[in-house]
């Protein structure tokens, strides 16, 4: 059946030619990340079991080492994300009204703020290094219970923690790796004016995706940063 | 309704391009269906032949086929291929791909690039497989039990976990491809509740792959780590539990069973009522009973830790909820029984699979009871009864599904009819083969011999003889089908549209289909399994 | 091997009946299910086979009859799990009073200790007639100690103790095996359980061998390692007085309430900072690495004799009632 919206929509060099309209490309591609990000949710939950059982069994070595983490530095790191997530959300604002200078700024901010997070790590894991936390051979735990100066922390324990803490960031910081990736992607075809008023879908589900990585941060700041930390 | 020139051969998904990178570079969801035949039939016969060295080294109580070292590995490869690498993408990657856009009336599924991505991953997580099986091997088991796996085993406990990781992504890929699919691309007409069993059987297999897969994927992750920094994740000696990796395996692994099995309760929905010409009974039953197992089967994994060490009031939680999803299983079997009442029943070679399916299937569940017995459990759970009452549920119940559904579909897929009498031949022989090889296990297991032993104490011995011989003979039932469907492509006569006289959007279109599935984009405006007015089945063209 | 075909082993254990009775009504029940599914199946085919002129009916379906095949099934599982928990309950609660046998599994044998002081390796020798009770620990990877004759079985854990119980009903040698998978022989870590009548029993008792009970030898740990020095039997010592602690709650540091069984015993050894007792402070020295897991069940047995009432056997031969005095630490 030959409906004229459809004739017209064929005209539209997006659309791919097993959909039938646009409508129902964007929504299967919208669908398509929500469920995707629907899995990463159960990725990385397995992880937080792992972390929030021995978290709960082993409360006060990982308290101590909790608090050898530097707050500040995953704080600006907390602002530093939310911050891209903002600027996601103007690009694909921009898209929606048809300005690519616009969309190249937002998308191109993004990175850098994306980038910004990667080397805050980077120093942060470092500095872990320095001091012996990278859980191995080399790993060697200085300090006491929060609270109690006495009281000697579990090596064990605290390596425990260590390991989760880098296979948890470790994992995040993929994420915002293939995220980089993605959004220098979406710069050059931004660039190019490929975002249009009808069709920025692409932005749209990468868009999802950033944000995702974002509320998993989130989720990691405090849980992982933030035991205990009465002053 | 063909526009193309009516030709001696009519333009369709296999002849419309030749050459090898029409294949390897297709989107086609017909051709990334075939491509995944020929994948997991290679590592079926891998996997089989692993399982036929275990059982030659069982003839006899002494180990003295091979050294234990090796009978470890076996049986751990046997496991790792037939469940990631045969199993599980099975019936969804090569019948799912091919039939749910046909069967909705799409003209392919939602994405068609990621479903190549998805073969993709499956071979490079195959070819890693086979890496590791051949630079050494990996002795396991393949439930990685820690800390053996991460701090005792001196095999390839890394590769190997790094494969079934790729593997994974593959699964969850084809599940989101599905889901997004009957979402979405449904034809005018198709509602939810005109949608073939298969249809619902799949999405609800899908939901498994998509929130299931990811937990296994971040503990063969954190297994990996583990072994290769010595971390401490899961090794008392240095912190850990090993009941966490326990819980975070199985999480995964129940559910995948029944990734493994919905998809064959599927196949037996849709060949039950057009061999009785009559629609199905009950259809918002066990539609809703596929759901149901997906939901419930997330619910029970600490069944497989009776005796691990957790706590009782947990044992018997997961006691209880195991009795619950029996229940939507046990529909099923009414419905399809109920199905036959009153209908005109043939005996195509789909429908003997159908039976077997359904007696099997019957049994295996039914040995489910007694595992999910706590008193009962604690005798029989790791010892060969377990092994039995999987065996029965996967191999009597998935692989003779699988069967009954290539047989059935074949003639869509190939054009070509395969030969009927050889078809029930090898179906009986599969039947009579798969309950000798199994059957005996059921009383090894409650006599009290262990799984994964290489040798055993000579009371045992006249079993496993039985189980032995009989694995031969399923071994003959399964070579024959392999020989005839290639066969048949050549030799077989011409299929027509809708040779069975089907009910399904599949058969409206010609065998095999074109390209774009159908002609004219179709608009449904009747029910699912329409055995009122559907015309009995056509002649097979004879050709040659 | 034709002589005869069991179908299943022997009973010797108080619960082999009770698991062997839900199991006949199991195969029974399957049996008849299955039968009558199958007999349907092929009356149906028979019945209605395709015949000329005559048309299949087409049939929706029919929601009463859903409805009662699926609440009889379940009525019929929820039974059965009762059933089952029952049993399971019986098998995971030891009787108090049982005589105790300390099992460390490794790759690839069983060692046993008991009380009385002998020690065996892939062996167990009991009498008939007298609950006993397993306290299991692995060396190394996860085992699982299983007796197909007593219908027992149980997962034994690195870092950890689990436990297992079983009453023999009957004389005879039994097999034990490994039930979990456990690397190159796990098929070779076998043994066998050899129940006694009582006076043989007495007589392989003693038989000799055993260089002091269990607890006796964890007393001279406890010396030899300064246990005493901190672990008074006042309220002067450094550490908890352990007299009377074994089975009872403990109020530790951080709020929480535990007991002190095996495992809290056991780890307030390997690692004391774990659980602080209320009122005392984090200064115990870790024993991880230092002991082995041989003499931490002596430890564990010796901790378990302080206790003045019955329910910890101190150690003592079978025949004497175990009404001796509990051992008092030497204070140095």
């Amino acid at each position: 059946m030959a409906d004229s919206p459809i004739a017209v929509e064929h005209h539209n060099p997006a659309l791919k030619h097993h959909f039938s309209t646009m409508e129902q490309q964007r929504e299967a591609s919208s669908l398509g990340m929500w469920l995707f990000l629907a899995t990463e949710i159960m990725f990385f939950g397995g992880m937080f079991c792992a972390y929030l059982i021995y978290r709960y069994w082993f409360f006060s070595d990982f308290a101590a080492a909790s608090n050898s983490l530097d707050i500040t530095l995953g704080t600006v790191n907390t602002a530093v994300l939310i911050c891209s997530s903002l600027t996601v959300v103007m690009a694909v604002r921009a898209a929606q009204l048809g300005k690519r200078q616009q969309q190249v700024v937002y998308l191109a901010l993004t990175l850098v703020l994306g980038l910004a997070f990667l080397g805050i790590k980077g120093v942060e894991w470092s500095s872990k290094f320095k001091e012996h936390h990278i859980p191995g051979p080399t790993f060697n735990f200085e300090g006491s219970v929060p609270g109690h100066p006495n009281q000697p922390v579990s090596q064990q324990h605290t390596q425990l923690f260590f390991s989760l803490y880098f296979a948890m960031t470790g994992m995040h910081a993929l994420h915002m790796i293939i995220g980089v990736g993605i959004f220098t992607y979406l710069l050059y075809y931004a660039w190019k004016g490929k975002y249009t008023p009808e069709y920025h879908t692409p932005l749209e589900n990468s868009g999802l995706y950033w944000h995702f990585v974002d509320i998993v941060w989130i989720y990691l700041f405090p849980l992982l940063y933030l035991i205990d930390r009465k002053k | 309704m063909a526009t193309a020139a009516i030709t001696a051969e009519r333009e369709n998904y296999l002849n419309q391009e030749y050459g090898i990178k029409s294949w390897l570079l297709t989107v086609d969801h017909k051709r990334i269906a075939l491509l995944y035949l020929l994948s997991i039939t290679f590592f079926f016969f891998i996997g089989g032949f692993f399982a036929l060295l275990i059982r030659l080294e069982l003839l006899t109580p002494a180990g003295d086929l091979v050294q234990a070292d090796t009978y470890n590995k076996l049986f751990t490869m046997h496991g790792q291929v037939m469940v990631f690498f045969f199993l599980i993408p099975s019936i969804p990657a090569v019948l799912g791909n091919f039939l749910v856009p046909l069967m909705i009336g799409a003209k392919d599924l939602a994405f068609p690039r990621i479903n190549l991505l998805s073969w993709y991953l499956y071979i490079i997580a195959g070819v890693l497989m086979l890496h590791c099986m051949l630079t050494g091997g990996v002795d396991t088991g393949w439930t990685f039990y820690t800390p053996f796996s991460t701090a005792f085993s001196n095999t390839k406990v890394i590769e190997a976990g790094l494969a079934i990781f790729i593997s994974g992504f593959s699964s969850i890929l084809t599940g989101l491809n599905f889901v997004v699919t009957i979402h979405r691309m449904r034809a005018p007409g198709m509602t939810w509740n005109r949608l073939p069993l298969f249809i619902w059987a799949h999405y609800a297999t899908s939901i498994i792959q998509l929130l299931g897969t990811p937990v296994i994927a971040v503990t063969l992750v954190l297994v990996v780590l583990e072994r290769a920094l010595h971390l401490g994740i899961f090794d008392p000696t240095r912190g850990g539990d090993p009941l966490l990796f326990q819980h975070l395996f199985w999480f995964y692994s129940h559910p995948a069973v029944y990734i493994m099995i919905l998809p064959s309760m599927g196949i037996v929905s849709e060949i039950v009522p057009c061999f009785s010409r009559k629609r199905i009974f009950g259809y918002n039953f066990i539609a809703l009973s596929s759901i149901s197992i997906a939901v419930f089967g997330f619910l029970v994994w600490a069944h497989h830790m009776f005796v691990a060490g957790i706590s009782l009031y947990a044992a018997l939680i997961f006691s209880a909820l195991s009795y619950l999803v029996a229940v939507p299983s046990a529909v099923k079997v009414f419905n399809w029984t109920a199905t036959m009442y009153k209908g005109s029943i043939t005996f195509s070679t789909p429908m003997l699979y159908a039976f077997g399916f359904i007696g099997l299937f019957l049994m295996g569940g039914l040995t489910g009871l007694f595992l999910a017995a706590l008193g009962i459990d604690v005798h029989v759970t790791d010892t060969y009864f377990v092994v039995a009452h999987f065996h029965y549920i996967m191999v009597g119940g998935a692989v003779m599904g699988y069967l009954g559904g290539m047989h059935f579909w074949w003639p869509k897929i190939s054009g070509r009819m395969y030969p009927e009498s050889l078809g029930r031949l090898a179906a009986v022989i599969v039947f009579l083969g798969f309950n000798l090889t199994f059957f005996p296990q059921f009383i090894l297991g409650y006599m009290g011999m262990p799984r994964r032993y290489w040798q055993y104490p000579p009371e045992f011995q006249v079993l496993n003889v039985l189980s032995t011989a009989g694995s031969t003979i399923l071994a003959v039932g399964y070579l024959l089908p392999m020989v005839y469907f290639l066969w048949s492509m050549r030799y077989g006569k011409v299929a027509p549209d809708n040779p069975w006289g089907a009910s399904g959007l599949e058969w409206e279109t010609s065998s095999p289909p074109p390209t774009f599935n159908f002609d004219t984009p179709p608009v449904v405006t009747w029910e699912a399994y329409d055995y009122e007015h559907i015309p009995a089945p056509q002649e097979a063209r004879s050709g040659g | 091997m034709f002589d005869n075909l069991p179908l299943w082993p022997t009973r010797a254990s108080t619960t082999a009946g009770s698991v062997d009775a839900l199991f006949i009504f199991l195969v029974a029940l399957s049996a008849l299910v299955t039968a009558a599914i199958v007999a349907i199946i092929i009356v149906f085919a028979i019945q209605y086979r395709r015949r000329k002129g005559v048309v299949a009916e087409q049939i929706e379906g029919s929601t009463a009859l859903e409805i009662t095949w699926s609440i009889i099934p379940l009525g019929i599982f929820i039974m059965i799990f009762v059933w089952g928990a029952v049993i399971y309950f019986k098998e995971r609660t030891p009787p108090r009073g049982a005589t105790e046998v300390y099992v460390v599994a490794k790759q690839w044998m069983w060692k046993l200790q008991h009380e009385e002081g002998q020690r065996e390796i892939n062996e167990l020798h009991v009498p008939v007639g007298r609950d006993v009770k397993l306290i299991l620990t692995s060396q190394d990877v996860i085992h699982s100690f299983y007796v197909p004759a007593f219908r027992i079985k149980q997962d034994v854990l690195p870092g950890r103790y689990t436990t297992a119980w079983f009453h023999p009903t009957k004389a005879g040698t039994y097999h034990l095996f490994c039930a979990e998978y456990c690397g190159s022989q796990h098929s070779g870590m076998i043994g066998q359980v050899v129940v006694l009548e009582p006076a043989q029993y007495q007589a392989w008792l003693s038989g000799g061998g055993a260089t002091g009970t269990l607890a006796s030898n964890g007393q001279n740990l406890f010396l030899q390692l300064g246990c005493a020095t901190c672990h008074r039997s006042d309220t002067q010592g450094r550490g908890p007085n352990l007299v009377g602690l074994f089975g009872k709650p403990v109020q530790l540091e951080d709020g929480r309430t535990v007991t002190a069984d095996e495992n809290y015993v056991r780890e307030s050894i390997l690692s004391p900072g774990s659980k602080v007792v209320s009122g005392f402070k984090p200064i115990m020295p870790v024993f991880q690495g230092l002991v082995s897991e041989e003499q931490l069940n002596a430890l564990v047995a010796y901790v378990k004799s302080l206790n003045p009432s019955p329910s910890g056997a101190a150690g003592v031969a079978a025949a004497v009632p175990s009404d001796a005095k509990p051992q008092e630490p030497k204070v140095q």
